[in-house]
């Protein structure tokens, strides 16, 4: 290797480096909200409040997402102005800041409601950070690649979001198997987003070593920058029409294609399924472990056969799947089946006798773990109560299914379908970076690119867990009725994609 | 190709509209099935946001559709000079 091309090669190794570690960060802080969830609910509204606890949070978990598009448009206005690389510093300390504090906010029980409007505001920060960042970490990489090879290095820039993912829910079993149970959900759960103030120091005091990039550094000198991209991105029709097309033909597909696998497959498996808190999260984590490298390859591919269809067979091999998918994972955990034929061994009762909340009513619930013949263990517990007014009609008994363990086969298989579903992301995830930066031109790029991504990743992306749990609570629905969702978005943005969108690969981006 | 992206423009025109108006009734109905009191209030703010997010995204739809219908992107850019 020549010289040249070899500091070529480690200047974008250490630029690939320092961006991806950043968003890596971003991401991480970003979504330990959403995998923390139903602990979150709990701590924040009435302990009554039950599923709508659930709605609610994930209704401030989008939240975040909703304003990811108003981040795109601040920050990208400002990395258009000023630079890709203090705009995506301050979105970092913005990012790391607003995580930290979640970790200190008081519960419901200490200052009412108080503490999820609190949350609220912070999660509205972490999403206008969030909205900031990709876009200048995915342009600065793009815009140091070698002609040709764009693809390639942007997909590493890809990867941070499933790995960022991936060390949220790292964190989070760690730090429950380290606590316990009761002691993690009681305060341990704010240690996930407390330890974030470490990683986020690290990275800006990489971040502050970095260069600006050299197609923006060339504008400047040249006196080309724009002075309003905004103005320029959206009002004139030839750009906005590309960022129409953007949104429609793609990111809005993808978005819900990488929400649907990495996020609504975990809640589906622990929320419908039934599924153990550890076991659900250990799937998507193998899951993310055997899929991630496939960011790269497809990125790379792309580099030769062009983005498009891999992007598009990814969202087309989604809207053929996910109704088979999620119906085996209700197969393989409907316990309440399979112990009719299957029952192998149950332990002794554990009866605990309570009062109903704010009543006199008795409470005993019933609870007996079971082990079936194909490995699978659960637990069932009888809820019954009893009213204090003997002339009262007693409620029916509730039995109410928890900690599936799957074993065997249907753990692997149901590892596999989740695997397959991250598969489907780095299709449409990896080569998408390389796609946005050459569909637009370099004045307005980082504002351009921002928009539809954060609108189709944020908020058709990230309204998937919200609006499929939503359509699944309604009266005559099935647990797979929240699906037509995804389905219906990634069958629009297919048809689009595919009428719409050429197949080519735009060699120069300096322009 | 160019003639079925016209055609499509006025599947998209019309679709912004009609999904506007399903997500009116959806609320509508959901919200009088919710019992009084606090859990018509969740339901209430729950399809407001919804509303509220994809009113801007359809009308985007059928700006899309409109600048289909008009062959707008019966050729794609490829240099910054094509998008002056």
């Amino acid at each position: 290797m020549r010289s040249t091309d070899k500091n070529v090669t480690q200047s974008i190794t250490q630029v690939i480096a320092a961006s991806s570690l950043g968003t890596l960060i971003e991401w991480y802080d970003f979504y330990i909200f959403g995998s923390l969830a139903v602990i979150i609910g709990q701590q924040l509204f009435p302990s009554d409040a039950g599923a709508s606890a659930l709605i609610n949070t994930l209704a401030i978990f989008a939240a975040g997402f909703i304003v990811r598009p108003f981040g795109a448009l601040v920050f990208g206005r400002l990395g258009d102005l000023i630079g890709r690389k203090y705009t995506f510093l301050l979105t970092l300390v913005l990012m790391g800041g607003s995580t930290f504090l979640i970790g200190l906010i008081p519960s419901y029980s200490s200052i009412g409601y108080a503490a999820p409007i609190l949350v609220l505001i912070l999660r509205l920060v972490q999403g206008l950070a969030l909205g900031g960042e990709y876009g200048g970490a995915a342009t600065y990489v793009a815009e140091h690649a070698p002609v040709g090879k764009r693809g390639f290095f942007t997909s590493w820039i890809q990867t941070t979001a499933t790995l960022g993912l991936f060390l949220s829910l790292g964190v989070i079993v760690l730090t429950k198997n380290l606590l316990g149970a009761e002691a993690f959900a009681d305060w341990g759960w704010r240690i996930p987003f407390l330890v974030s103030i470490l990683l986020v120091g690290v990275s800006i005091y990489i971040r502050m070593k970095m260069h600006e990039s050299p197609v923006f550094t060339k504008l400047k000198a040249e006196g080309k920058v724009s002075s309003n991209p905004l103005k320029e991105s959206f009002q004139k029709k030839a750009n906005f029409k590309m960022v129409l097309l953007a949104l429609f033909g793609a990111t809005m597909g993808q978005g819900v294609v990488w929400y649907t696998g990495q996020f609504y497959a975990q809640s589906f498996l622990e929320n419908t399924c039934k599924l153990d808190f550890n076991e659900s999260r250990y799937i998507l984590l193998w899951a993310i472990v055997f899929a991630t490298p496939f960011f790269v390859i497809f990125g790379s591919w792309s580099d030769k056969v062009g983005r498009k269809w891999i992007m598009l067979t990814g969202m087309l091999l989604g809207v053929l799947c996910y109704r088979p998918i999620y119906q085996y994972f209700l197969d393989a955990t409907n316990v309440k089946e399979m112990q009719k034929t299957m029952l192998k061994s149950e332990s002794e009762p554990v009866v605990e006798r309570g009062l109903v909340k704010d009543k006199a009513d008795s409470l005993i619930t019933t609870t007996v773990s079971k082990t079936l013949t194909n490995g699978v263990t659960f637990k069932e517990s009888k809820i019954e109560v009893i009213p204090e007014d003997v002339l009262a009609p007693v409620p029916d008994v509730e039995v109410v299914v928890k900690d599936v363990t799957l074993s065997g086969s249907s753990y692997m298989m149901v590892i596999f379908l989740v695997f397959f579903q991250v598969l489907l992301v780095t299709m449409v995830y990896g080569p998408i970076a390389a796609f946005l930066v050459e569909l637009f031109p370099t004045q307005i790029r980082y504002t351009s690119m921002s928009l539809p991504y954060h609108i189709g990743n944020g908020v058709f992306g990230g309204l998937v867990p919200f609006i499929a749990t939503l359509i699944a609570s309604f009266q005559g629905s099935t647990p797979l009725s929240g699906l037509w969702y995804p389905i219906g978005i990634a069958a629009l943005s297919f048809i689009i994609g595919a009428v719409y969108i050429d197949n080519r690969r735009d060699e120069n981006v300096m322009d | 190709m160019n003639a079925l992206k016209k055609a499509l423009g006025i599947l998209w025109i019309l679709a912004g509209p009609v999904i506007i108006i399903f997500l009116f009734m959806q609320a509508s109905d959901k919200i009088a099935l919710a019992a009084e009191g606090i859990a018509r209030t969740n339901t209430t703010l729950q399809w407001a946001i919804i509303i509220l997010i994809f009113i801007p995204i359809c009308t985007g739809l059928v700006i899309f559709g409109y600048y289909a219908w008009k062959g707008e992107y019966d050729h794609l850019p490829t240099s910054s000079e094509e998008l002056e």
